[in-house]
């Protein structure tokens, strides 16, 4: 199967015209792509391989005799293997994945055009929900298939546990070298906006379909933990108990981020802390787009945050959007728990009318 | 510090130069890549494998030293080194080389690195949930990690964004460095993008990395080996090729210096590391600017290019900008650079194939050869504590 690429370009989609679901409904009975060719007949050795990885014990497949007893003419292959005799192997893959990062843009197949739209449309994720297959008559070795699909179904707007989305059934045909049809396959992926994190994950799974149901996504995985010494990990504590320490010469007074031993000023090693206002200004930032880590939301704002005491430090800011965000923009320090371990400072602009409030601004994730 | 002349500048030279293909999938083993890297400079040089007594590579190279000198049938070694910092270590190889020939610990020294980069490990790769084992290397990334700034486009990325704003440069100034590295790439049939130009609205058109980073903003990655061999200028005379002086060599740190964040001193638009490689180059040589006949700036990510020529001072401070238009950087303009393709076309070997290039136009045999080159000038990795050449023909 060809999965989606939730970075794919979306500039195959068209400007203005139709609604969002007119424009998805355009897409229900083309052709996915070209057709797919197995490129080697059904044969033993890939059986072999695939009973031993999957651990079915059932001698039809490898054993002519036990085949037979069984009612069938001999050997046959393993049903569910149906989509493994078209795949169209690592290599060819990679050269796909190696094309885009060099940026090399195909002409996008209607499948890549439809994703394209949705992810423009924000829904950028892709779980696969369900798959359906139905067998016409068992494959044997010397079988030569062939698959075309075609979109079946676009859903509306769908909302599940995990986030608002779009159901989109692709129905692949296979044909042996008789152009006889001997098995069919739905399958049902979920495009969604992904959500903010926390909240329930139910699977986005339609019930009562039948064989290989994928399982959700887990939970989300951690943030990258900072390796913790001696000398900074002051910083993390306090930012637990939601205050932004600096590091302070306790000789000279010189403060200094990122912390280290001694003082570059007097070389005095005795040090405190000050507790920063958590006033600042974006003295830079970018805008992360790829790629794309599973503890993070993207696009993802990552700023160096300059203290009015003077220190700089590179933090998230949350209330400004890639667009909104700029050099110069002045910032209040909240903190925010990513997890039962990790709390970190996050910034958010400074609303003008709220300048003058409570400095300790603290936001809370629900 | 000591800014009077180098005592190797002007003594040593590089006399051999050998790279494998460069690929994106050797299919071979990382030491096997170095020992055919090293075998061909060594042909190169009509040098045997039994007068090296010398190697340096990376601190970050993966082929030990006696590995190579086994497998190709060295004898004794007396002088090994590995450089740390990543691409800065580039042509910092050579320096010790070049010191380690001066002081008579080594008659005969090759510099290599080779890397199975983009079909092995990848740099960047991992992000673990556990906390990398604490010491002051791992605990420096507990300032970027924890924020999802990850990788080395991303921390470029965050002083060049400051960069443009400062200085008024654009995104398509930035791509006037792809253009040109592309551009010189497309002729270089040693290039990943062989006969694969760009033009200025690709560059724009390719889809965000880290903004302000396009995709051909970055550089590629390579599977491959590159190895140089250093000796004296004496002996260089009596071997069958021409030599290649090195007239500077230098490495640098600047203050306030990160590993790629630079970020809490100065202002974001100076690289501090090539402010001082530059200061010595130019001081050791007794070169300037002006007797520089093209250049291999180091291209992890085009920002830095502008940086460099600000740096080493082929422009004025915030003027690479113009620096760069109408093809001044390109062959055939003021100042070609990256003639080989740089790591955005050529390959990424981590700057020691741009060394190898430097070679070839003192040598006058680059596939884009710069007339009447007398001096090349040779930059390592940026961002972090790098390196620097100067190469010139023997008078
Ligand atoms: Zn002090």
């Amino acid at each position: 199967m060809s999965e989606p690429d939730p970075a794919a370009d979306a500039s195959a989609s068209t400007e203005g015209g139709p609604s969002l679901d007119g424009r998805l409904q355009s897409f229900v009975g083309l052709s996915t792509g070209p057709t797919h060719r197995a490129p080697d007949p059904v044969n033993l050795p890939m059986i072999r391989h695939w009973i031993e990885a999957m651990g079915d014990r059932n001698p039809v497949y490898v054993d002519e005799e036990a085949a037979r007893a069984a009612g069938f003419a001999g050997i046959i292959a393993p049903p569910t293997m149906l989509q493994a005799w078209i795949m169209r192997g690592l290599r060819t893959s990679q050269e796909a994945d190696e094309a885009r990062a060099r940026g090399v843009e195909t002409p996008g197949s209607p499948n890549d055009q439809l994703m394209a739209v949705l992810d423009e449309a924000g829904f950028t994720s892709v779980v696969a929900t369900n798959c359906d297959q139905h067998y016409e008559r068992p494959l044997v070795p010397g079988d030569r298939l062939e698959a075309t699909s075609t979109i079946d179904a676009v859903s509306g707007e769908k909302k599940t546990g995990l986030g608002v989305g779009h159901f989109i059934t692709t129905r692949l045909e296979f044909t042996d070298q008789d152009d006889q049809v001997v098995a069919t396959m739905l399958f049902r992926i979920l495009k969604f906006r992904p959500r903010p994190p926390a909240g329930s994950r139910e699977a986005a799974a339609a019930p009562g379909t039948q064989s290989t149901l994928q399982a959700p996504p887990a939970e989300r995985p951690k943030r990258p933990r900072p390796a913790l010494t001696q000398d900074n990990s002051f910083f993390f504590e306090g930012a637990r108990q939601h205050k932004l320490l600096i590091q302070r010469c306790a000789e000279c007074g010189t403060l200094r981020h990122p912390p280290r031993p001694s003082c570059a000023n007097c070389r005095s090693f005795d040090w405190d802390t000050v507790t920063a206002s958590g006033r600042g200004t974006i003295y830079s930032y970018v805008v992360n787009h790829y790629p794309q880590v599973p503890a993070f939301d993207y696009p993802l704002v990552v700023a160096l945050v300059e203290l009015e005491e003077g220190t700089r430090l590179v933090a998230n800011v949350s209330g400004i959007t890639p667009d909104t965000v700029a050099i110069g923009t002045a910032v209040q320090v909240g903190f925010e728990a990513f997890d039962d371990v990790l709390t970190l400072p996050v910034f958010r602009p400074v609303v003008a009318s709220a300048a003058s409030g409570d400095a300790s601004g603290e936001t809370r994730k629900s | 510090m000591s800014d009077a002349r180098h005592s190797f500048t002007g003594n040593t030279a590089i006399v051999g130069i050998g790279a494998t293909e460069f690929s994106k999938e050797s299919g071979r083993s990382e030491l096997r890549l170095a020992v055919e890297a090293v075998d061909l400079a060594l042909r190169d040089a009509g040098i045997e494998p039994g007068e090296v007594d010398g190697m340096v590579t990376f601190s970050s190279d993966t082929n030990p030293e006696i590995e190579i000198a086994r497998s190709l049938g060295m004898g004794e070694l007396t002088f090994f080194s590995r450089i740390h910092y990543g691409g800065g270590a580039g042509c910092a190889t050579i320096q010790q080389a070049a010191m380690a020939v001066q002081s008579g610990v080594a008659d005969v020294v090759v510099c290599y690195r080779a890397f199975n980069e983009r079909s092995g490990n990848r740099f960047g790769a991992g992000v673990q949930n556990r906390p990398p084992a604490p010491n002051a290397e791992t605990a420096n990334f507990a300032w970027y990690a924890p924020f999802g700034l990850l990788t080395p486009a991303q921390w470029v990325a965050m002083a060049a964004q400051r960069y443009l704003h400062v200085t008024g440069a654009t995104s398509e100034d930035l791509g006037r460095v792809a253009v040109a590295d592309r551009k010189h790439a497309a002729t270089n049939p040693k290039a990943w993008f062989y006969e694969k130009p760009i033009t200025l609205e690709e560059h724009q058109a390719s889809r965000w990395i880290v903004e302000p980073l396009h995709l051909l903003d970055c550089c590629q990655e390579t599977d491959g080996g590159q190895a140089l061999v250093v000796t004296s200028l004496e002996r260089a005379r009596d071997l069958p090729g021409t030599p290649v002086v090195i007239e500077a060599a230098a490495q640098g740190a600047g203050p306030g210096q990160e590993m790629m964040t630079s970020y809490y001193y100065d202002d974001l638009c100076g690289l501090g590391e090539m402010a001082s490689v530059a200061r010595q180059l130019w001081q050791t040589s007794g070169l300037s600017p002006a007797d520089i006949q093209t250049a291999v700036l180091y291209d992890h990510f085009t920002p830095y290019v502008l940086y460099q020529l600000e740096e080493l001072g082929f422009c004025g401070k915030g003027e690479a900008k113009d620096f760069v238009k109408d093809g001044n950087i390109e062959l055939g303009g003021g100042l070609p650079i990256n003639t080989h393709g740089g790591q955005l076309g050529e390959a990424y070997l981590h700057g020691m194939n741009g060394i190898a290039e430097g070679v070839r136009q003192v040598r006058g045999s680059s596939v884009n050869q710069v007339p009447d080159v007398h001096h090349a000038l040779v930059t390592a990795g940026t961002g972090v504590p790098t390196s620097g050449l100067i190469l010139g023909v023997d008078r």
